[in-house]
């Protein structure tokens, strides 16, 4: 009874857009059911113990004889919370490999290598030979009910890829490559933070994931893959302004790797870790440090207004 | 066994004894008290800084939570928050949660052993003031916004980028290195004291509980600071002279400091709680009025969870990767630990049941703190199970988790320790009244603030996080975490209040106001002495089993009951049946603990600025005033071999070999240091592990040079050895000759050692093999210069005549470090000259 209300408590406490309750996904599904299950024990263990105290604590009580005091100690101190432990870890150790898998040989539906920048992160889909498709940022697009190996790198710092809505987090660290598995099974939209301290904006560094019908994503997917250009001259302020050294558009002379990818920006739902709207847009270009301290990308108070309309009209528009 | 001209001195009085002690005892007066090296004095000293820097780092906490009580808050900018965190848990690990203890335990231990000292009361003040001038560097560095920012952990290649870490991390790097030797310093001291300087008849298992877990938690110290020491010296290579242990560009790897950074950092959360239920263990059977019920299951217990300690660090790295198979090795460790742990709690649980609990404040401080542990160590069980952990790790749920752990396990404890103990100090107790408010303020502003937390991490807030959106849904459990910890810092601020009020007008009380059954209750506030004679314990309760025990002691009935040749004497006795083997004369008052200390600081605080001349001159200053003090305090021969230290007993002034003190200290400061040693060489095997060669086709050292250094080294060793027993056999120009060829021999090793990576050109900054190698090579070859300078110290005491056939600890001592230094050599040279070549 006590058990039930407070696994209802726990899950209606602590359910919101990056909770790792109301899992949409099988790793974090299986995950949320051993918290449960394990935090109810603890609270059980909990309870019993502080009674103890409590009660071993009272003025009047019968007195223990030394025996009986000591046949506790075994019981309850060795024999009992051995006997628990083994059981738990069992159950847990025998669930692990159907959240993530011992050795690394299943198929994947999709891969998708993600790479941790400061504080932003680089998407890159690659195709079923093993190369980039196509590079975005900052938002993930997901089929629902695929297997998808996402392969995390990092370049500069140690970041930790974290959607706690479709499972553990997984860090990224320089020199290696590491392999999580994700596997969606409900429609919807997910924020996901850095979880690994990375730096002054470490807390402004999030990822949304949005998991998609495989229609949408197939459609989404292939639009991006035969990209057509955007009129040529609508980019000219962009261009004139040395924005390409580091950003690209795919589909236009664009082609700088050092900042995130600005294809189909319009799409996109956040701006750093403000909303995608016309002015934060102007204001980050001025001063991306208002928005992320330490940003990797300078200000730019030299821009002329007009120009710098001209770059935000470009941008909110390019599809 | 008396001598004849001890009979021959006329018998002296009670009071007359009891002056002559008073006055060997003696602190200096004036600003010379501040040379004092009294344990009562430098316990008091140590607990107040570090308790200093606790409020400190709590300031910082508050400010931290007044940043986070609203979403898109702008109170502190994002770089200070992240100075703010980093420092909040580096103070609180480093210079509150560690030093306490050994603070408490350097205050305690002598009265509680039934000893006059610690054996080594100058080290105990070295490490005061290296800890002290530590800090205060370390803390300070806020003051000018160039405090740590990456995180108490110091993840590489964060820390490592010189252009966002500034000068912060070398502060962390270098003014914790600091810290660290002086925590070494003190684990030996108190390893020592525990094991050769107990009351005649204390037999190891009648030991307080106290003195087990000290004893246990300074071995932990031994083996788990020096790989952290070694990770200092990889990182601060890294940032000074660009050698790239961590990048993985050049063959490095950020997870290596992962590494040894755990391997310290989880016996370091247990450094911290075992002396904090050691406390327990000393005030549960006080207010329960009976012995501990499981004496030997506690101390099982305690022995056990240290050594699992040492096999759980992989769960700090759930994350980063590694296969599942280890994954699933170290969760089954960490769920082990829990048992140990559960069987502490039951054996208090125990004691209480079979005795009568007496209500008072400590108590109240100890169950409450126990509660609130309990909660910490199930949620441990529950991120234990690494599925949990993929979810868990790095949010406000571990926030939650280590906080109730560490202020259960620790805090709370220690509080209820300074009510305990507080009549110790003073001759008064605290306040009932004003210990309760504060206990109820704790203990419910504790819950308010961190329990919230454990939902908070759930719904996915990340940690060090400086800010976070309205939107999901973190605001309000942030705004009562925000609440209740300032709830929780009032209450500790009534604990302050109430230990610094003036309480002269209070009337003293009396000398064991709880009816304490172990020793440490027989010292007396005002008297610096420890005890006023060494007694003979037979329980391990004395003053409820041995009637009659206070008033033997105090009227000097015991050993050592005088000071009759003007000197600070204490007794040593054998390791496991506590038999008196000798008289020891402890070091006194001395400016030199303090002006090493600050050179050694200087030190480090030049590294860090890289003043490299002020460096030389504060390590050629460090040098000399540590040589002074070893000439002038330490293995000087006595006037008379042996003495009569009371009851018919007559003991020797002088021992040398595993009898003695200083045999002990050399043996077990050496196991720390092979312990830094063997991390480097745990490195080593890693980079040689993780790629498929490891030298990058890169030229080696070559086996020659290597070989060569080997045997001259191994020459060196057998003339040292050869040395020690012609000495013994009174044969000094041949000792002294011997011990010239080994200085010879040893320098010529140095250079053969050096001369293999500089012969082939190794490059240390090109790639991690030629790094990994110099380094190596470099700790092999400071070892023998600091063997060079041990070698010139035997000489010149032996042509002093404080070196001779019978009065040999410095060669002996110099020998025990022949053996690790040859060890050394052997594995160093072995690793360099064959490992690229096996694969």
């Amino acid at each position: 009874m006590a058990a039930a209300l407070l696994s209802t408590f726990l899950l209606s406490a602590c359910t919101g857009p990056q909770s790792v309750f109301g899992a949409a996904g099988r790793e974090a599904s299986a995950i949320e059911d051993l918290i449960v299950v394990t935090a109810v024990g603890a609270a059980c263990a909990w309870f019993i113990v502080t009674s103890l105290l409590i009660y071993a604590g009272r003025v009047r009580r019968h007195r223990f004889a030394e025996e009986t005091a000591q046949r506790f100690i075994t019981w309850g101190g060795v024999v009992i919370p051995t006997v628990l432990l083994f059981a738990l870890l069992s159950y847990a150790l025998w669930s692990m490999p159907a959240t993530r898998p011992w050795f690394d040989r299943q198929q994947a539906d999709l891969e998708i290598e993600v790479t941790g920048e400061q504080y932003w992160w680089r998407i890159r889909y690659l195709n079923t030979s093993g190369d980039v498709a196509f590079e975005t940022a900052n938002e993930l697009k997901l089929p629902v009910d695929r297997r998808i190996r996402v392969s995390l790198k990092a370049n500069d710092v140690i970041h930790s890829f974290w959607i706690p809505a479709l499972g553990g987090k997984m860090d990224m660290i320089p020199g290696r490559t590491n392999t999580l598995w994700l596997e969606p099974t409900r429609i919807g939209s997910y924020r996901g933070p850095c979880a690994e301290f990375c730096g002054t904006s470490h807390a402004l560094m999030t990822l949304t994931a949005i998991v998609m019908t495989m229609e949408d994503f197939e459609t989404w997917r292939q639009g991006r893959i035969n990209k057509s250009p955007t009129s040529a001259d609508a980019g000219a302020a962009f261009q004139r302004n040395g924005c390409p050294a580091c950003h690209a558009i795919d589909g236009t002379d664009a082609k700088g790797l050092v900042g995130p990818n600005l294809t189909a920006f319009k799409d996109r739902l956040r701006l750093g870790a403000a909303a995608n709207t016309r002015d934060n847009l102007f204001r980050f270009i001025r001063d991306a440090g208002e928005f992320k301290p330490g940003a990797q990308m300078p200000a730019f108070p030299m821009i002329p207004e007009g120009e710098l309309n001209a770059i935000v009209d470009y941008l909110a528009g390019e599809t | 066994m008396s001598s004849v001209e001890d009979r021959d001195q006329t018998p002296i009085s009670t009071d007359e004894e009891e002056r002559q002690l008073r006055a060997v005892w003696a602190n200096p007066s004036g600003w010379r008290y501040w040379t004092s090296v009294n344990n009562t004095q430098i316990g008091l000293w140590y607990a107040a800084t570090a308790f200093l820097f606790m409020l400190f780092a709590g300031v910082l906490a508050l400010l931290v939570r007044a940043q986070l009580a609203v979403p898109e808050n702008d109170l502190l900018s994002a770089d200070f928050f992240n100075q703010a965190f980093t420092l909040h848990g580096t103070v609180m690990m480093f210079l509150f949660a560690v030093p306490i203890f050994e603070a408490v335990a350097i205050f305690l231990l002598p009265p509680m052993l039934g000893a006059r000292e610690l054996p080594f009361p100058r080290l105990s003040a070295f490490g005061f003031w290296s800890f002290l001038l530590g800090g205060v560097f370390v803390c300070g560095s806020i003051f000018f916004d160039a405090a740590p920012n990456t995180g108490w952990f110091m993840y590489p290649p964060l820390a490592t980028d010189k252009q966002y870490s500034g000068i912060g991390a070398d502060i962390w790097l270098l003014g914790l290195s600091f810290i660290e030797v002086a925590s070494i310093a003190a684990a030996v001291e108190l390893i020592v004291g525990i094991m050769k300087c107990r009351a005649p008849g204390m037999r190891i298992n009648m030991m307080p509980l106290f003195a087990w877990y000290l004893l246990i938690v300074a071995g932990m110290i031994l083996f788990a600071f020096p790989p952290l020491i070694a990770g200092d010296i990889l990182f601060e290579m890294e940032r000074m002279f660009d050698w790239p242990f961590f990048d993985a560009g050049r063959g490095g790897d950020p997870l290596l400091w992962q590494h040894l950074f755990w391997i310290f950092g989880h016996p370091e959360v247990y450094i911290i709680f075992l002396p904090a239920i050691a406390l327990m263990a000393m005030i549960v059977p006080t207010f329960a009025q009976r012995p501990i019920i499981g004496y030997s299951w506690i101390v099982l217990a305690a022995v056990g969870t240290g050594f699992l300690s040492f096999g759980l660090w992989v769960h700090h790295m759930f994350t980063t990767g590694l296969p599942q198979i280890s994954l699933a090795f170290f969760s089954a460790a960490s769920e082990a630990v829990a048992i140990p742990t559960g069987v502490q709690i039951f054996v208090f649980i125990a004691t209480m049941l079979a005795g009568r609990v007496i209500p008072s404040v400590p108590m109240l401080f100890g169950g409450g703190g126990l509660v609130i542990f309990v909660v910490g160590g199930l949620t441990g069980v529950m991120v234990a199970l690494v599925p949990i952990d993929w979810q868990a790790h790095d949010t406000y749920f571990i926030v939650a988790h280590l906080h109730y752990v560490l202020i259960g396990g620790m805090l709370f404890p220690v509080v209820a320790g300074i009510y305990y103990y507080y009549p110790l100090i003073n001759a008064r107790k605290l306040s009932d009244r004003m210990g309760k408010i504060a206990f109820w303020l704790m203990f419910s502003g504790f819950n308010i603030a961190f329990f919230p937390m454990h939902f908070a991490g759930l719904r996915g807030m990340p940690r060090r996080v400086f800010t976070y959106p309205a939107d999901v849904g973190w605001d309000w459990f942030n705004m009562i975490s925000t609440v209740g910890a300032f709830v929780f810092a009032t209450g500790i601020a009534i604990v302050v209040v109430d230990v610094l009020r003036p309480k002269h007008r209070q009337p003293k009380g009396e000398a064991n106001p709880w009816n304490a059954g172990t020793l440490e209750w027989i010292s007396e506030p005002e008297e610096n002495w420890g005890v006023r004679s060494i007694p003979i314990i037979k329980s391990r309760y004395p003053l409820w089993d041995q009637p009659g025990l206070r008033d033997d002691i105090a009227k000097g009935r015991f050993y050592l009951p005088g000071a009759v040749e003007g000197y600070r004497e204490t007794l040593v006795t054998s390791v496991l049946d506590a038999e008196p083997i000798q008289c020891l004369r402890v070091g006194g008052t001395s400016y030199l603990t303090i002006l090493s200390a600050m050179a050694l600081g200087g030190v480090f605080v030049a590294i860090t600025f890289h003043w490299w001349i002020i460096t030389a001159l504060c390590a050629a200053a460090f040098l000399a005033f540590v040589i002074g003090w070893l000439w002038t305090g330490t293995a000087i021969p006595p006037e008379k071999a042996e003495k009569d230290v009371g009851l018919g007993l007559s003991l020797p002034l002088y021992v040398s070999g595993p009898a003695s003190v200083g045999w002990w200290a050399m043996f077990i400061t050496l196991v720390g240091d092979g312990t830094a040693f063997g991390s480097l060489v745990f490195g080593y095997f890693f980079y040689w592990t993780i790629h498929d060669d490891f030298t990058a086709g890169l030229a080696g050292p070559g086996l020659k040079w290597p070989l060569v250094a080997l045997g001259l080294f191994a020459s060196a060793w057998i003339a040292m050895v050869a040395a020690r027993s012609v000495n013994r056999g009174h044969r000094t120009r041949d000792m002294r000759v011997l011990v010239l060829c080994a200085l010879m021999l040893t320098l010529l090793g140095g250079a053969a050692a050096l001369a293999g990576p500089l012969l082939t050109q190794m490059d240390p900054t090109e790639h991690v093999y030629p790094a990994i190698v110099w380094v190596l090579v470099l700790w092999l070859v400071s070892h023998a210069a600091v063997g060079v300078v041990m070698q010139l110290y035997c000489l010149a005491r032996s042509f002093f005549g404080r070196l001779t056939a019978t009065h040999d600890i410095d060669l002996v001592n110099v020998v025990l470090y022949w053996h690790f230094l040859t060890i050394t050599a052997l594995t160093t040279l072995g690793v360099i000259g064959l490992f690229p070549a096996m694969r």
